[in-house]
Protein backbone atom coordinates (compact mmCIF):
# COMPACT_ATOMS: atom_id res chain seq x y z
CA UNK A 1 0.00 0.00 0.00
CA UNK A 2 2.91 2.33 0.83
CA UNK A 3 4.44 1.75 -2.02
CA UNK A 4 1.72 2.06 -4.15
CA UNK A 5 1.33 5.89 -2.62
CA UNK A 6 4.68 6.25 -2.98
CA UNK A 7 4.51 5.84 -7.48
CA UNK A 8 1.85 7.35 -6.96
CA UNK A 9 3.19 10.64 -5.85
CA UNK A 10 6.73 10.21 -7.15
CA UNK A 11 6.11 11.83 -10.89
CA UNK A 12 4.21 14.88 -9.55
CA UNK A 13 6.86 15.18 -6.68
CA UNK A 14 9.51 14.76 -9.37
CA UNK A 15 7.72 17.29 -11.50
CA UNK A 16 7.04 19.99 -8.68
CA UNK A 17 10.71 19.66 -7.82
CA UNK A 18 12.00 20.26 -10.94
CA UNK A 19 9.79 23.31 -11.35
CA UNK A 20 10.87 24.90 -8.01
CA UNK A 21 14.52 24.19 -9.02
CA UNK A 22 14.10 25.85 -12.67
CA UNK A 23 12.30 28.88 -11.28
CA UNK A 24 15.28 28.93 -8.47
CA UNK A 25 18.12 29.11 -10.97
CA UNK A 26 16.05 31.79 -13.38
CA UNK A 27 15.78 33.84 -10.72
CA UNK A 28 19.45 33.82 -9.63
CA UNK A 29 20.60 34.48 -12.97
CA UNK A 30 18.04 36.77 -13.10
CA UNK A 31 19.38 38.75 -9.74
CA UNK A 32 23.06 37.86 -11.05
CA UNK A 33 22.32 40.08 -14.40
CA UNK A 34 20.90 43.05 -12.50
CA UNK A 35 23.34 43.16 -9.58
CA UNK A 36 26.03 43.24 -12.68
CA UNK A 37 25.07 47.06 -13.50
CA UNK A 38 26.03 48.27 -10.37
CA UNK A 39 29.61 46.91 -10.46
CA UNK A 40 32.42 47.03 -12.89
CA UNK A 41 32.98 46.21 -15.56
CA UNK A 42 30.59 47.41 -17.75
CA UNK A 43 30.62 46.11 -21.37
CA UNK A 44 29.27 49.10 -23.18
CA UNK A 45 30.41 47.69 -26.67
CA UNK A 46 28.67 44.72 -26.24
CA UNK A 47 25.19 46.50 -25.04
CA UNK A 48 25.38 49.20 -27.98
CA UNK A 49 26.33 45.98 -30.14
CA UNK A 50 23.12 44.07 -28.87
CA UNK A 51 20.97 47.11 -29.24
CA UNK A 52 22.12 47.65 -32.61
CA UNK A 53 20.77 43.68 -33.72
CA UNK A 54 18.02 43.95 -31.74
CA UNK A 55 16.41 47.42 -32.09
CA UNK A 56 17.85 47.98 -35.91
CA UNK A 57 17.64 44.25 -36.53
CA UNK A 58 14.15 43.71 -35.97
CA UNK A 59 12.56 46.87 -37.06
CA UNK A 60 11.57 45.71 -40.64
CA UNK A 61 9.33 42.49 -38.84
CA UNK A 62 7.89 44.91 -36.56
CA UNK A 63 6.78 47.96 -38.87
CA UNK A 64 5.18 45.13 -40.93
CA UNK A 65 3.55 43.50 -37.75
CA UNK A 66 2.13 46.80 -36.61
CA UNK A 67 0.82 47.89 -39.91
CA UNK A 68 -1.11 45.03 -41.14
CA UNK A 69 -2.04 44.60 -37.51
CA UNK A 70 -3.70 48.35 -37.54
CA UNK A 71 -5.29 47.89 -41.26
CA UNK A 72 -6.91 44.16 -40.68
CA UNK A 73 -8.40 46.25 -37.03
CA UNK A 74 -9.78 48.82 -39.26
CA UNK A 75 -10.94 46.39 -41.98
CA UNK A 76 -12.88 44.37 -38.97
CA UNK A 77 -13.85 46.77 -37.05
CA UNK A 78 -16.02 47.96 -40.09
CA UNK A 79 -18.18 45.37 -39.79
CA UNK A 80 -18.42 45.44 -36.40
CA UNK A 81 -18.92 49.08 -35.98
CA UNK A 82 -21.34 49.28 -39.20
CA UNK A 83 -24.20 47.86 -37.43
CA UNK A 84 -24.27 50.68 -34.56
CA UNK A 85 -23.82 53.09 -37.14
CA UNK A 86 -20.70 53.65 -35.39
CA UNK A 87 -17.76 53.88 -38.11
CA UNK A 88 -16.72 57.19 -37.28
CA UNK A 89 -15.04 56.18 -34.41
CA UNK A 90 -12.91 53.31 -36.09
CA UNK A 91 -9.99 55.46 -35.11
CA UNK A 92 -10.76 54.78 -31.36
CA UNK A 93 -10.95 51.37 -31.75
CA UNK A 94 -7.66 51.17 -33.90
CA UNK A 95 -5.83 53.24 -30.98
CA UNK A 96 -6.69 51.71 -28.06
CA UNK A 97 -6.34 48.38 -29.25
CA UNK A 98 -3.08 48.90 -30.54
CA UNK A 99 -1.42 50.97 -28.06
CA UNK A 100 -3.11 48.97 -25.05
CA UNK A 101 -2.87 45.48 -26.20
CA UNK A 102 -1.87 44.36 -29.59
CA UNK A 103 1.39 46.80 -29.88
CA UNK A 104 2.85 45.46 -26.76
CA UNK A 105 2.19 41.87 -26.83
CA UNK A 106 2.79 41.38 -30.87
CA UNK A 107 6.28 42.96 -30.67
CA UNK A 108 7.46 41.52 -27.61
CA UNK A 109 6.24 38.00 -29.34
CA UNK A 110 8.12 39.00 -32.98
CA UNK A 111 10.92 39.81 -30.74
CA UNK A 112 10.92 36.88 -28.53
CA UNK A 113 10.73 34.32 -32.14
CA UNK A 114 13.64 36.41 -32.93
CA UNK A 115 15.49 37.70 -30.38
CA UNK A 116 15.08 35.08 -27.53
CA UNK A 117 15.64 32.23 -30.17
CA UNK A 118 18.42 33.87 -31.38
CA UNK A 119 20.12 34.65 -27.54
CA UNK A 120 19.36 30.88 -27.13
CA UNK A 121 21.05 29.68 -30.31
CA UNK A 122 24.02 31.75 -29.99
CA UNK A 123 24.65 31.11 -26.26
CA UNK A 124 23.77 27.39 -26.52
CA UNK A 125 26.21 27.41 -29.41
CA UNK A 126 28.78 28.80 -27.27
CA UNK A 127 27.96 26.27 -23.92
CA UNK A 128 28.66 23.17 -26.52
CA UNK A 129 31.41 24.75 -28.21
CA UNK A 130 33.44 24.95 -24.77
CA UNK A 131 33.28 28.67 -25.15
CA UNK A 132 31.55 29.51 -22.23
CA UNK A 133 34.26 26.94 -19.92
CA UNK A 134 37.29 29.09 -22.26
CA UNK A 135 35.61 32.51 -21.28
CA UNK A 136 35.54 31.16 -17.43
CA UNK A 137 38.89 29.81 -17.87
CA UNK A 138 40.02 33.15 -18.87
CA UNK A 139 38.47 34.75 -15.80
CA UNK A 140 35.44 36.16 -17.28
CA UNK A 141 31.62 35.90 -15.58
CA UNK A 142 29.09 35.08 -18.74
CA UNK A 143 26.82 36.24 -16.87
CA UNK A 144 28.45 39.78 -16.68
CA UNK A 145 29.83 39.82 -20.35
CA UNK A 146 27.02 37.81 -22.20
CA UNK A 147 23.46 37.94 -20.24
CA UNK A 148 23.69 41.66 -18.68
CA UNK A 149 24.35 43.69 -22.50
CA UNK A 150 21.01 41.37 -23.73
CA UNK A 151 18.89 42.06 -20.98
CA UNK A 152 20.02 45.84 -20.81
CA UNK A 153 19.37 46.16 -24.59
CA UNK A 154 16.30 44.16 -24.95
CA UNK A 155 14.90 46.30 -22.27
CA UNK A 156 15.99 49.30 -23.85
CA UNK A 157 14.72 48.57 -27.92
CA UNK A 158 11.48 46.59 -27.14
CA UNK A 159 9.48 49.97 -25.77
CA UNK A 160 11.23 52.09 -28.61
CA UNK A 161 9.86 49.25 -31.17
CA UNK A 162 6.28 48.87 -29.45
CA UNK A 163 5.79 52.71 -30.09
CA UNK A 164 6.89 52.18 -33.36
CA UNK A 165 4.77 49.41 -33.70
CA UNK A 166 2.07 51.81 -32.84
CA UNK A 167 2.38 54.31 -34.99
CA UNK A 168 2.56 52.47 -38.18
CA UNK A 169 -0.13 50.50 -36.92
CA UNK A 170 -2.28 53.46 -36.37
CA UNK A 171 -1.04 54.42 -40.11
CA UNK A 172 -2.36 51.07 -41.53
CA UNK A 173 -5.68 51.78 -40.10
CA UNK A 174 -5.85 55.59 -41.08
CA UNK A 175 -5.13 54.07 -44.69
CA UNK A 176 -7.81 51.82 -44.80
CA UNK A 177 -10.16 54.61 -42.52
CA UNK A 178 -9.25 56.96 -45.39
CA UNK A 179 -9.63 55.42 -48.60
CA UNK A 180 -11.78 52.26 -47.62
CA UNK A 181 -14.25 53.75 -45.06
CA UNK A 182 -13.88 56.99 -46.56
CA UNK A 183 -13.51 58.92 -42.96
CA UNK A 184 -12.22 62.08 -42.95
CA UNK A 185 -8.08 61.80 -42.20
CA UNK A 186 -8.72 64.65 -39.32
CA UNK A 187 -11.56 62.85 -37.91
CA UNK A 188 -9.69 59.60 -37.82
CA UNK A 189 -6.25 61.17 -36.12
CA UNK A 190 -7.79 63.15 -33.53
CA UNK A 191 -10.26 60.40 -32.82
CA UNK A 192 -7.46 58.38 -32.29
CA UNK A 193 -5.64 60.37 -29.92
CA UNK A 194 -8.42 61.74 -28.29
CA UNK A 195 -9.01 58.09 -27.07
CA UNK A 196 -5.55 57.33 -25.26
CA UNK A 197 -5.61 58.25 -21.73
CA UNK A 198 -2.09 58.94 -20.03
CA UNK A 199 -2.58 55.31 -18.19
CA UNK A 200 -2.59 53.89 -22.30
CA UNK A 201 0.70 55.26 -22.74
CA UNK A 202 2.06 54.14 -19.34
CA UNK A 203 0.52 50.59 -19.90
CA UNK A 204 2.47 50.66 -23.61
CA UNK A 205 5.60 52.12 -22.39
CA UNK A 206 5.87 49.54 -18.81
CA UNK A 207 5.01 46.50 -20.76
CA UNK A 208 7.80 45.99 -22.98
CA UNK A 209 10.23 46.70 -20.75
CA UNK A 210 8.90 43.66 -18.74
CA UNK A 211 8.71 41.22 -21.56
CA UNK A 212 11.83 42.74 -22.95
CA UNK A 213 13.37 41.42 -19.75
CA UNK A 214 11.65 38.37 -20.00
CA UNK A 215 12.34 37.44 -23.20
CA UNK A 216 16.31 38.37 -23.23
CA UNK A 217 16.32 36.56 -19.51
CA UNK A 218 14.84 33.06 -20.71
CA UNK A 219 17.05 33.49 -23.92
CA UNK A 220 19.89 33.78 -21.79
CA UNK A 221 18.57 30.94 -19.10
CA UNK A 222 17.89 28.13 -21.41
CA UNK A 223 20.90 29.12 -23.70
CA UNK A 224 23.24 28.97 -20.88
CA UNK A 225 21.76 25.14 -20.07
CA UNK A 226 21.91 23.28 -23.18
CA UNK A 227 23.19 20.26 -23.59
CA UNK A 228 23.47 17.46 -25.93
CA UNK A 229 25.58 19.22 -28.71
CA UNK A 230 23.68 20.58 -32.00
CA UNK A 231 20.53 18.71 -31.44
CA UNK A 232 20.76 20.67 -28.00
CA UNK A 233 20.99 23.65 -29.57
CA UNK A 234 17.65 23.58 -31.77
CA UNK A 235 15.81 22.09 -28.47
CA UNK A 236 16.95 25.06 -26.75
CA UNK A 237 15.99 27.87 -29.48
CA UNK A 238 12.82 25.86 -29.73
CA UNK A 239 12.29 26.09 -26.25
CA UNK A 240 13.33 29.91 -25.28
CA UNK A 241 10.58 30.54 -27.86
CA UNK A 242 7.69 28.99 -26.77
CA UNK A 243 8.63 29.61 -22.98
CA UNK A 244 9.04 33.19 -23.67
CA UNK A 245 6.26 33.50 -25.78
CA UNK A 246 3.74 32.13 -23.10
CA UNK A 247 5.75 33.72 -20.13
CA UNK A 248 5.06 37.20 -21.97
CA UNK A 249 1.22 36.03 -22.14
CA UNK A 250 0.89 35.38 -18.69
CA UNK A 251 2.91 38.37 -18.08
CA UNK A 252 0.38 40.73 -19.91
CA UNK A 253 -2.74 39.26 -17.84
CA UNK A 254 -1.28 40.56 -14.70
CA UNK A 255 0.07 43.75 -16.06
CA UNK A 256 -2.90 44.59 -17.17
CA UNK A 257 -4.70 43.99 -14.39
CA UNK A 258 -1.71 46.45 -12.54
CA UNK A 259 -2.13 48.69 -15.30
CA UNK A 260 -6.29 48.67 -14.18
CA UNK A 261 -5.76 49.14 -10.53
CA UNK A 262 -3.46 52.06 -11.29
CA UNK A 263 -5.54 53.84 -14.33
CA UNK A 264 -7.47 56.00 -11.59
CA UNK A 265 -4.53 57.48 -10.02
CA UNK A 266 -2.55 58.18 -13.40
CA UNK A 267 -5.14 59.69 -14.89
CA UNK A 268 -5.91 61.95 -11.92
CA UNK B 1 51.57 22.19 -6.84
CA UNK B 2 48.43 20.84 -7.94
CA UNK B 3 47.21 17.75 -5.92
CA UNK B 4 44.15 15.63 -5.55
CA UNK B 5 43.09 14.26 -2.66
CA UNK B 6 40.53 11.46 -2.20
CA UNK B 7 38.61 13.40 -5.45
CA UNK B 8 34.97 12.06 -6.01
CA UNK B 9 32.61 13.69 -8.23
CA UNK B 10 29.70 12.52 -10.19
CA UNK B 11 27.15 13.52 -12.82
CA UNK B 12 23.85 12.79 -12.14
CA UNK B 13 23.80 9.52 -10.56
CA UNK B 14 26.70 8.27 -12.84
CA UNK B 15 30.13 8.61 -10.41
CA UNK B 16 33.03 9.85 -12.76
CA UNK B 17 35.72 9.89 -9.97
CA UNK B 18 35.91 7.63 -7.04
CA UNK B 19 38.71 9.10 -4.69
CA UNK B 20 41.18 9.92 -6.78
CA UNK B 21 44.50 11.00 -5.20
CA UNK B 22 47.64 11.97 -7.27
CA UNK B 23 49.94 15.15 -7.18
CA UNK B 24 51.41 16.94 -10.08
CA UNK B 25 55.14 18.58 -9.15
CA UNK B 26 56.28 21.93 -10.63
CA UNK B 27 57.68 21.48 -14.01
CA UNK B 28 56.19 17.93 -14.34
CA UNK B 29 54.40 16.72 -17.36
CA UNK B 30 51.79 14.50 -16.43
CA UNK B 31 49.57 12.24 -18.98
CA UNK B 32 46.54 11.58 -18.18
CA UNK B 33 45.06 8.42 -20.49
CA UNK B 34 41.79 6.65 -20.89
CA UNK B 35 39.09 6.01 -22.98
CA UNK B 36 36.01 8.02 -23.61
CA UNK B 37 33.87 8.71 -20.37
CA UNK B 38 36.63 8.00 -18.40
CA UNK B 39 36.56 11.22 -16.28
CA UNK B 40 39.83 12.80 -18.32
CA UNK B 41 38.18 16.08 -18.84
CA UNK B 42 36.82 16.32 -15.57
CA UNK B 43 40.20 16.42 -13.87
CA UNK B 44 41.04 19.39 -16.07
CA UNK B 45 37.64 21.22 -15.09
CA UNK B 46 38.13 20.62 -11.62
CA UNK B 47 41.71 21.90 -11.67
CA UNK B 48 40.24 25.11 -13.42
CA UNK B 49 37.30 25.07 -11.01
CA UNK B 50 34.99 25.17 -13.15
CA UNK B 51 33.17 22.03 -11.58
CA UNK B 52 33.10 21.42 -8.18
CA UNK B 53 33.85 18.21 -6.63
CA UNK B 54 30.91 16.14 -4.97
CA UNK B 55 33.76 15.59 -2.12
CA UNK B 56 37.70 15.45 -1.51
CA UNK B 57 40.39 18.46 -1.83
CA UNK B 58 42.43 20.27 -4.94
CA UNK B 59 45.10 21.57 -4.22
CA UNK B 60 46.77 24.44 -6.02
CA UNK B 61 50.11 25.51 -4.86
CA UNK B 62 48.91 24.26 -1.00
CA UNK B 63 45.53 26.36 -1.22
CA UNK B 64 42.48 24.24 -1.29
CA UNK B 65 40.01 26.27 -4.14
CA UNK B 66 37.36 24.02 -3.56
CA UNK B 67 35.79 26.17 -1.32
CA UNK B 68 36.98 29.07 -3.45
CA UNK B 69 34.23 31.63 -5.10
CA UNK B 70 34.10 32.45 -8.08
CA UNK B 71 35.80 35.86 -8.04
CA UNK B 72 38.48 34.28 -5.65
CA UNK B 73 38.86 31.19 -8.70
CA UNK B 74 39.94 34.03 -11.36
CA UNK B 75 42.91 34.39 -9.69
CA UNK B 76 43.98 30.66 -9.85
CA UNK B 77 42.76 30.82 -13.16
CA UNK B 78 45.38 33.78 -14.10
CA UNK B 79 48.05 31.11 -13.60
CA UNK B 80 46.38 28.42 -15.42
CA UNK B 81 46.23 28.42 -19.28
CA UNK B 82 43.77 25.98 -21.09
CA UNK B 83 43.84 24.10 -24.22
CA UNK B 84 40.07 23.30 -25.07
CA UNK B 85 39.66 20.11 -27.11
CA UNK B 86 37.98 22.32 -30.40
CA UNK B 87 40.20 25.64 -29.45
CA UNK B 88 37.10 26.84 -28.37
CA UNK B 89 37.68 29.83 -29.77
CA UNK B 90 35.22 32.82 -29.55
CA UNK B 91 33.07 32.77 -33.00
CA UNK B 92 32.58 36.40 -32.57
CA UNK B 93 36.09 37.77 -32.02
CA UNK B 94 39.25 37.46 -34.44
CA UNK B 95 42.42 35.69 -34.10
CA UNK B 96 44.01 38.68 -32.63
CA UNK B 97 41.11 39.68 -30.03
CA UNK B 98 41.25 35.99 -28.98
CA UNK B 99 44.59 35.45 -28.32
CA UNK B 100 44.91 38.88 -26.19
CA UNK B 101 41.22 38.12 -24.71
CA UNK B 102 42.65 38.18 -21.20
CA UNK B 103 44.70 41.12 -21.99
CA UNK B 104 41.80 43.39 -23.20
CA UNK B 105 39.77 42.33 -20.36
CA UNK B 106 42.39 43.18 -17.77
CA UNK B 107 42.50 46.65 -19.80
CA UNK B 108 46.09 47.51 -18.04
CA UNK B 109 47.52 47.80 -21.83
CA UNK B 110 46.53 49.87 -24.75
CA UNK B 111 45.45 47.98 -27.87
CA UNK B 112 48.59 48.45 -29.75
CA UNK B 113 51.19 46.86 -27.11
CA UNK B 114 48.37 44.20 -26.68
CA UNK B 115 48.59 43.67 -30.57
CA UNK B 116 52.67 43.33 -29.98
CA UNK B 117 52.04 40.92 -27.30
CA UNK B 118 49.67 38.52 -29.36
CA UNK B 119 52.10 39.19 -32.58
CA UNK B 120 54.87 37.60 -29.90
CA UNK B 121 53.11 34.48 -29.12
CA UNK B 122 51.30 33.55 -32.39
CA UNK B 123 54.78 33.86 -33.77
CA UNK B 124 55.77 31.37 -30.91
CA UNK B 125 53.08 28.70 -32.46
CA UNK B 126 53.84 30.32 -36.63
CA UNK B 127 50.79 31.82 -36.97
CA UNK B 128 51.27 35.31 -36.98
CA UNK B 129 49.64 35.59 -40.68
CA UNK B 130 46.28 34.95 -39.25
CA UNK B 131 45.94 37.56 -36.73
CA UNK B 132 43.40 39.33 -38.46
CA UNK B 133 41.54 35.80 -39.94
CA UNK B 134 38.27 35.34 -37.92
CA UNK B 135 38.21 31.61 -36.22
CA UNK B 136 35.75 30.24 -38.63
CA UNK B 137 38.12 31.14 -41.54
CA UNK B 138 40.97 28.63 -39.44
CA UNK B 139 41.70 25.16 -40.07
CA UNK B 140 41.08 22.45 -37.08
CA UNK B 141 44.89 22.45 -36.53
CA UNK B 142 44.79 26.15 -36.29
CA UNK B 143 42.44 26.61 -34.22
CA UNK B 144 44.37 24.44 -31.72
CA UNK B 145 47.46 26.29 -31.95
CA UNK B 146 45.81 29.78 -31.89
CA UNK B 147 44.20 27.92 -28.82
CA UNK B 148 47.47 27.59 -27.45
CA UNK B 149 48.80 31.20 -28.35
CA UNK B 150 45.72 31.96 -26.10
CA UNK B 151 46.22 29.66 -23.51
CA UNK B 152 50.26 31.52 -23.31
CA UNK B 153 48.91 35.12 -22.73
CA UNK B 154 49.82 35.90 -19.31
CA UNK B 155 52.69 33.47 -19.12
CA UNK B 156 50.95 30.68 -17.11
CA UNK B 157 53.10 28.59 -14.29
CA UNK B 158 50.22 25.20 -15.45
CA UNK B 159 49.59 24.49 -19.06
CA UNK B 160 46.18 21.91 -19.33
CA UNK B 161 45.89 19.94 -22.73
CA UNK B 162 42.43 18.57 -23.40
CA UNK B 163 43.19 16.22 -26.39
CA UNK B 164 44.50 18.72 -28.48
CA UNK B 165 45.33 16.45 -30.92
CA UNK B 166 42.06 14.63 -31.48
CA UNK B 167 40.99 14.32 -34.85
CA UNK B 168 44.14 16.10 -36.90
CA UNK B 169 46.24 14.53 -39.46
CA UNK B 170 49.78 13.47 -38.40
CA UNK B 171 51.10 16.32 -39.28
CA UNK B 172 49.33 18.56 -37.65
CA UNK B 173 49.43 16.52 -34.98
CA UNK B 174 53.04 16.26 -34.80
CA UNK B 175 52.95 20.33 -35.10
CA UNK B 176 50.53 20.50 -31.84
CA UNK B 177 53.05 18.24 -29.74
CA UNK B 178 56.34 19.86 -30.82
CA UNK B 179 54.84 22.97 -29.32
CA UNK B 180 53.88 21.20 -26.37
CA UNK B 181 57.11 20.13 -26.02
CA UNK B 182 59.00 23.37 -26.95
CA UNK B 183 57.02 24.91 -24.20
CA UNK B 184 57.66 21.93 -21.38
CA UNK B 185 61.26 22.63 -22.11
CA UNK B 186 61.97 25.71 -23.00
CA UNK B 187 59.18 28.17 -21.43
CA UNK B 188 59.89 25.53 -17.88
CA UNK B 189 55.58 25.12 -17.75
CA UNK B 190 53.90 22.16 -15.83
CA UNK B 191 51.50 20.32 -18.00
CA UNK B 192 49.03 18.59 -17.74
CA UNK B 193 47.70 16.67 -21.03
CA UNK B 194 44.59 14.58 -21.38
CA UNK B 195 44.60 12.40 -24.70
CA UNK B 196 43.60 8.73 -25.28
CA UNK B 197 46.12 9.28 -28.03
CA UNK B 198 48.97 6.82 -27.09
CA UNK B 199 51.30 7.78 -30.37
CA UNK B 200 51.33 11.88 -29.27
CA UNK B 201 51.58 10.91 -25.42
CA UNK B 202 54.79 8.61 -26.33
CA UNK B 203 56.30 11.41 -28.23
CA UNK B 204 55.77 14.00 -25.23
CA UNK B 205 57.34 10.88 -22.80
CA UNK B 206 60.41 9.98 -25.59
CA UNK B 207 61.31 13.57 -26.77
CA UNK B 208 62.72 17.15 -25.92
CA UNK B 209 63.47 20.26 -27.40
CA UNK B 210 66.41 22.20 -26.97
CA UNK B 211 67.57 26.24 -28.47
CA UNK B 212 70.48 25.67 -30.46
CA UNK B 213 72.90 28.56 -30.95
CA UNK B 214 71.01 29.97 -33.77
CA UNK B 215 67.79 30.44 -32.16
CA UNK B 216 66.67 27.80 -33.50
CA UNK B 217 64.33 25.12 -31.70
CA UNK B 218 66.07 21.26 -32.04
CA UNK B 219 63.87 18.16 -31.07
CA UNK B 220 66.19 15.43 -29.63
CA UNK B 221 65.00 11.63 -28.90
CA UNK B 222 65.31 9.76 -25.54
CA UNK B 223 68.38 9.61 -23.16
CA UNK B 224 68.20 11.08 -19.49
CA UNK B 225 67.34 14.35 -20.19
CA UNK B 226 65.53 15.94 -16.97
CA UNK B 227 62.54 17.06 -18.91
CA UNK B 228 61.75 13.40 -20.03
CA UNK B 229 62.34 12.04 -16.33
CA UNK B 230 60.12 14.57 -15.17
CA UNK B 231 57.05 12.93 -17.63
CA UNK B 232 54.70 10.81 -15.56
CA UNK B 233 51.58 8.92 -16.83
CA UNK B 234 48.07 8.05 -15.00
CA UNK B 235 45.66 5.60 -16.27
CA UNK B 236 42.23 6.16 -15.98
CA UNK B 237 39.50 3.03 -15.97
CA UNK B 238 35.95 3.17 -14.20
CA UNK B 239 36.64 6.59 -12.34
CA UNK B 240 39.60 4.94 -11.02
CA UNK B 241 43.77 5.33 -11.48
CA UNK B 242 44.49 2.10 -12.33
CA UNK B 243 48.53 3.31 -13.69
CA UNK B 244 50.70 5.75 -11.85
CA UNK B 245 54.40 6.06 -13.42
CA UNK B 246 56.65 6.42 -15.98
CA UNK B 247 55.83 5.78 -19.62
CA UNK B 248 58.30 2.39 -20.03
CA UNK B 249 56.40 0.97 -17.10
CA UNK B 250 53.10 1.86 -18.60
CA UNK B 251 54.10 0.32 -21.81
CA UNK B 252 55.67 -2.67 -19.87
CA UNK B 253 52.38 -3.56 -17.57
CA UNK B 254 50.53 -6.56 -17.63
CA UNK B 255 47.51 -5.60 -16.57
CA UNK B 256 44.68 -6.39 -19.10
CA UNK B 257 43.11 -3.23 -19.10
CA UNK B 258 46.20 -1.36 -19.86
CA UNK B 259 47.66 -3.97 -22.24
CA UNK B 260 43.60 -3.28 -24.28
CA UNK B 261 44.67 -0.13 -24.28
CA UNK B 262 48.37 -0.11 -25.34
CA UNK B 263 47.81 -2.88 -28.45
Amino acid sequence: MGNTIRTLFAAPYRFLLLAVWEIQSYTVLSIRAIGNLFTRPIYMREIILQMERIGVGSLTIILLTGFFTGAVLGIQSESALRRYGAVSITGQLVAITLVRELGPVLSALMVAGRIGSGIASELGSMVVSEQINAMRALGTDPTRRLVTPRMIATIMMLPILTILCNAVGMTGGWIIARYKLLLSSSQYWSDSLNALELSDVFGTLLKPIVFGFIISMTGCYVGLRTYGGTEGVGRSTTQAVVSASILVITADFFLNNLIIYLTPFINR
Amino acid sequence: MIEFRNVTKSFENEIVLKNVSFRIRRGETKVILGVSGSGKSTILKLILGLIRPNSGQILFEDQDITRLTEQELGDVRKKIGMVFQEGALFDSLDVCENVGYRLYEDGHLQDTEIEQVVMRILGFVGLEEAIDKMPAELSGGMKRRVGIARALVGTPRVVLYDEPTAGLDPITKRTIVDLMIKLRDVEGVTTVFVTHDLHAAGIVASEYAETASDGRTLFRKGGDNLCLLNVQFIMLEDGNICFEGRYEDLMASQLPFIRRFVT
